[in-house]
């Protein structure tokens, strides 16, 4: 039986690591989409969004399969959990993709207002924080998993700043209005990228250790403290 | 809360064979603790050295310290049939004396010498509700029991041993012989009878133990590996050697 279950799991981690995959590619496409204002782009991830969807539909029916047919316990049964989990992390991700790239689309038809924090730069931060917590996950990383929860501070604070430099756009040029929005969409949809990056690593730190350290300031102490 | 039974130190030995290693454990009264491991791993025996049923198999020898409630059960001025009437014993088949339903209960009682047949009725009664029997055989007390199905064979035991009022009730792989249904029922039963009873169970079904324990030891070649609450050690355990027998991952 326990053969089984070991197949089992080696098939869930192809297909935890297949949308892994797609989903940091799609966020690689949204983010150059809208930096590059290239609607084709932008419309090849929008299309995309329904094989992730089909993906994360999979991957659960796998798990609750296993679950139901095998009763696994201790380091499979937190595997299980886990890829349940980061499974709806990374469709959410692949949700906000799209949301990237409808901006991006939008923003293909306005004219281009600079603010003074590149958006470019945080894109680049959430993209490596995203490629971190997957490697991680592939090589089992507790060290790496607890850095980029640490990381999630730092995409805050550049949020934050991107929202200032927003409104003073705004106040200074008020035609500016509806670029500058989708800039700050923009900036919102990839602090959200940046949390569901921290929610996969907690979900890793679980697997690994088999501690719950969601909700506890633990994680971003000891980030803090590097 | 003080153990309902501290095993320290201990060492048994089959002749020259070592059978159980420096074992410690320490059961909590009215819970039920599971005792898992491989065929061989000394299981069975620890459940036999709690009402030392070992004393029977000739080379048996231990050392270290057997305590029930305090008392060193391995004293000697320790009289064995009262241990046995304290620490009761459920077999992996059940296994009733051809004798009828009644006669299976108050077995224990008369052989202590209680011959009021009202006072022996009223106490078969008691003990066959407690073992969720009562309704079932109420109306044929007088057939023989081992023509009653399995689970019921297996209940009647139970019913044997409450007669005679123990404080610990231990259980060599209870449901083995028994299908899905007839185990929920001893399960049910185990989980009514805690509230009043330590119990220590003996099982190859993980599932089982990982169900209806409280806590559970995990022991391989005579030695205890780990001991901790059951959802830690099935969820998290701490030795590598637990985590890959209860996963399947074992030899």
């Amino acid at each position: 039986m326990n053969i089984a279950l070991q197949r089992e799991i080696d098939k869930l981690k192809r297909q935890i690591l297949a949308l892994s995959a797609e989903v940091e590619s799609d966020v690689r496409a949204a983010v150059r989409s809208e930096e590059n204002r290239d609607p084709a782009l932008a419309r090849s991830v929008i299309e995309r969004e329904a094989q992730i969807n089909a993906m994360e539909v999979d991957v659960e029916e796998e798990c609750l399969k296993m679950l139901a047919l095998y009763q696994p316990v201790a380091g499979d049964l937190r595997y299980i959990i886990a890829v349940l989990k980061i499974n709806q992390d990374l469709e959410r991700i692949g949700d906000l993709a799209v949301h990237i790239a409808e901006r991006g689309l939008f923003l293909c038809d306005l004219p281009r207002v600079e603010i003074p924090h590149r958006l470019g730069a945080m894109a680049d931060k959430v993209q490596a924080m995203l490629k971190k917590v997957l490697d991680a996950f592939v090589n089992l990383n507790e060290a790496a998993a607890r850095e980029v929860c640490a990381g999630d501070i730092e995409i805050d604070e550049i949020h934050r700043e991107i929202f200032q430099q927003v409104k003073d756009a705004v106040i200074r040029d008020p035609t500016t209005f509806e670029s500058v929005l989708q800039i700050l969409h923009v900036s919102r949809h990839l602090e959200r990228i940046g949390d569901h990056a921290t929610n996969i690593a907690e979900d890793l730190i679980y697997l690994i250790e088999g501690r719950i350290v969601r909700h506890t300031p633990e994680v971003s102490d000891k980030g803090q403290a590097k | 809360m003080t153990a309902a039974v501290d095993i320290a130190e201990l060492d048994l030995f089959y002749g020259a064979f070592h059978a159980l290693k420096r074992v410690n454990l320490a059961i909590e009264p009215r819970k039920i603790t599971a005792l898992i491991g491989p065929s061989g791993c000394g299981k069975s025996t620890l459940l036999r050295v709690l009402n030392r049923m070992n004393d029977l198999i000739p080379g048996c020898r231990i050392a270290g310290t057997v305590r029930l409630e305090g008392r060193d059960i391995y004293a000697p001025n320790v009289d064995v049939c009262a241990l046995r009437k304290k620490v009761g014993m459920v077999f992996q088949r059940p296994n009733p004396f051809p004798l009828s339903i009644r006669d299976n209960v108050t077995f224990g009682l008369r052989v202590a010498g209680l011959s009021d047949s009202q006072a022996l009725d009223a106490m078969a009664e008691k003990s066959l509700k407690a073992a969720w029997l009562w309704e079932q055989v109420r109306d044929k007390l007088d057939s023989l029991a081992t023509a009653l199905p399995l689970d019921q064979q297996q209940r009647l035991c139970v019913a044997r041993l409450l007669a005679v009022e123990p404080e610990v009730i231990l259980m060599d792989e209870p449901c083995s012989a028994l299908d899905p249904i007839s185990t929920a029922k001893i399960e049910e039963l185990m989980l009514a009878l805690c509230e009043h009873y330590t119990i220590v169970i003996v099982t190859h079904n993980m599932q089982q133990a990982a169900r209806i324990s409280d806590s559970s030891a995990y022991m391989l070649l005579g030695e205890m590996v780990e001991f901790g609450e059951t959802p830690q050690v099935f969820e998290n355990p701490k030795d590598k050697r637990t985590e890959d027998y209860i996963t399947g991952r074992f030899g």
